[in-house]
């Protein structure tokens, strides 16, 4: 709790301590909504890229309020590269399965009841696995932009005699 | 019906000729904005609550991007003249290209009546042969999922060019030169950079 | 008809702000417009009058979607390209970052006057 308490009191990274509060709360309510758009999408409106992006969107919140080392500290590059390709394999290895009933993209998996959560094949793992590659994307995308230009600043403090890395 | 439509769309052509002309920077990006919000609104009373949910939270993050681009500078405000040949051009083959479409406009089937001679298909035995209760999921993923792998794709290619783009380059014997180096970091970086990791 | 020719006149509007302006950042905004004005062209052509979203709720009889039911096939379509449009619009902004960091401003035609 040491560490929680002079992170939301630093003021000089992310924003005021009001925000960063308001935000610890929130996230966990947006990552929630997130899932269940995510996985009622064949039910419910949504599906896999609107959930995927919900997503992504509570990561840039969290990036947004405490500032980029805590962002980078929670998800690291290494891991949201994992995660995107993961994704995009799961979708085209349940693509492939399809070849054993038949034909390329077969709905393969039992059907169900309507209306029930597990029904309708294997709609709900795509729905999972594009899910997966849109939010690993698009957080992707959002950490290289805000830490680009990093460098310039730290470089700057240095003296001109120091070797660079 | 109609009446509201027409309102909504008229909005939004005054709200992008306000992010057109507005010589801050930063106005005429919340101006897209509000196009962006606006369009959420159409695409609601048309009947596509998918598309509104996901244009609603995509138009947050377009925001977000287009504002870290533009306060990288000091001077948000633009300068200069305009050169008058491409405003001028543009106008006479715009104007001929919206006289033309008028008349093709005409040639479109009535507005509610869409010809939908392959949805009458999907919307009669979707739900039964697929076994979703959602058809535009149903189609998005099972009659036409070939067509989501191309946007898999094109989404992860767009992806790994910007990283590309973005890299930290490094120049080898040319160090009196070139001291700063501008990019995103790999990881033995951040962990010199970066106490406390 | 009124209808599509406005969105029309939006993608003109969005095509003329990408070619006269000079900013870069102006440019990116032009190509925004002209990518709502296309996704909303789509969706405009594929409404039916008095029309229910495509999803089938529990009460429902059958036969009430082949009567009342919006086109969903362009929805579809609309959805992937919507997120598409924020992938591309990443790219050109990384683009402009590093355009910004080599020749220090967003102005087009002094780039193009620079050389080297």
């Amino acid at each position: 709790m040491d560490r929680l308490e002079s992170e939301i009191r630093d003021t000089s990274k992310g924003m005021t301590p009001i925000v960063k509060t308001v935000v610890r709360f929130v996230m966990g309510i947006i990552v929630i909504f997130g899932a269940y758009i995510v996985l009622f999408g064949h039910l419910t409106p949504g599906g896999g890229f609107a959930g995927g992006v919900i997503l992504a969107a509570a990561y840039v919140v969290l990036v947004l309020a405490f500032g980029r080392e805590l962002g980078l500290s929670k998800m690291s590059n290494k891991a949201a590269s994992i995660l995107d390709n993961f994704g995009a394999l799961a979708f085209i290895s349940l693509g492939l399965l399809g070849f054993t009933g038949g034909w390329f993209f077969l709905n393969f998996l039992p059907k169900g009841k309507m209306f029930d959560l597990f029904s309708a094949g294997d709609i709900p793992l795509m729905n999972i696995a594009i899910g997966i590659k849109v939010t690993a994307s698009l957080f992707a995308i959002f950490i290289a932009l805000s830490i680009f230009g990093r460098v310039i600043y730290k470089m700057s403090d240095l003296d001109d005699s120091e070797s660079e890395e | 019906m109609e009446i509201l439509l027409l309102f909504l769309l008229a909005f939004m052509i005054i709200g992008s000729i306000i992010a057109i002309e507005t010589k801050n920077l930063l106005s005429s990006v919340i101006s897209v904005g509000v196009v962006g919000f606006s369009l959420s609104i159409i695409f609601l009373m048309l009947g596509a609550p998918d598309i509104a949910i996901t244009q609603v939270v995509v138009e947050i993050l377009i925001l977000v991007v287009l504002i870290r681009a533009t306060i990288t500078t000091d001077n948000t405000a633009i300068e200069g003249a305009r050169d008058n040949f491409p405003f001028v051009s543009s106008l006479i083959f715009f104007g001929l290209f919206l006289i033309f479409a008028w008349f093709a406009v005409q040639e479109l089937p009535r507005f509610g009546e869409p010809l939908m001679r392959v949805s009458k298909r999907y919307l009669e035995s979707g739900a039964r042969e697929t076994g979703a209760t959602n058809i535009v999921t149903s189609i998005l993923l099972d009659y036409r999922g070939y067509d989501t792998i191309g946007e898999a794709t094109v989404l992860f290619t767009s992806i790994i060019g910007a990283f590309v783009i973005l890299r930290r380059r490094g120049r080898k014997g040319k160090a009196e030169a070139d001291t700063e180096k501008f990019g995103i970091l790999e990881d033995e970086d951040i962990k010199k950079n970066f106490e406390g990791f | 008809m009124i209808l599509y020719f406005l969105s029309l006149v939006l993608l003109v509007m969005g095509l003329y702000c990408l070619i006269a302006k000079k900013n870069i950042v102006k440019k990116i905004v032009g190509i925004v417009i002209t990518e709502y004005s296309i996704n909303l062209f789509l969706i405009l052509v594929g409404y039916r009058k008095d029309g229910v979203a495509p999803i089938l709720l529990k009460g429902m009889h059958h036969g009430e979607l082949v009567q009342h039911g919006v086109d969903p096939l362009p929805q579809a379509l609309v959805l992937t390209s919507i997120v598409i449009g924020l992938g591309t619009l990443a790219l050109m902004v990384a683009l402009c970052l590093r355009m910004y960091e080599k020749y220090k401003t967003f102005d087009m035609s002094k780039i193009n006057k620079l050389r080297g």
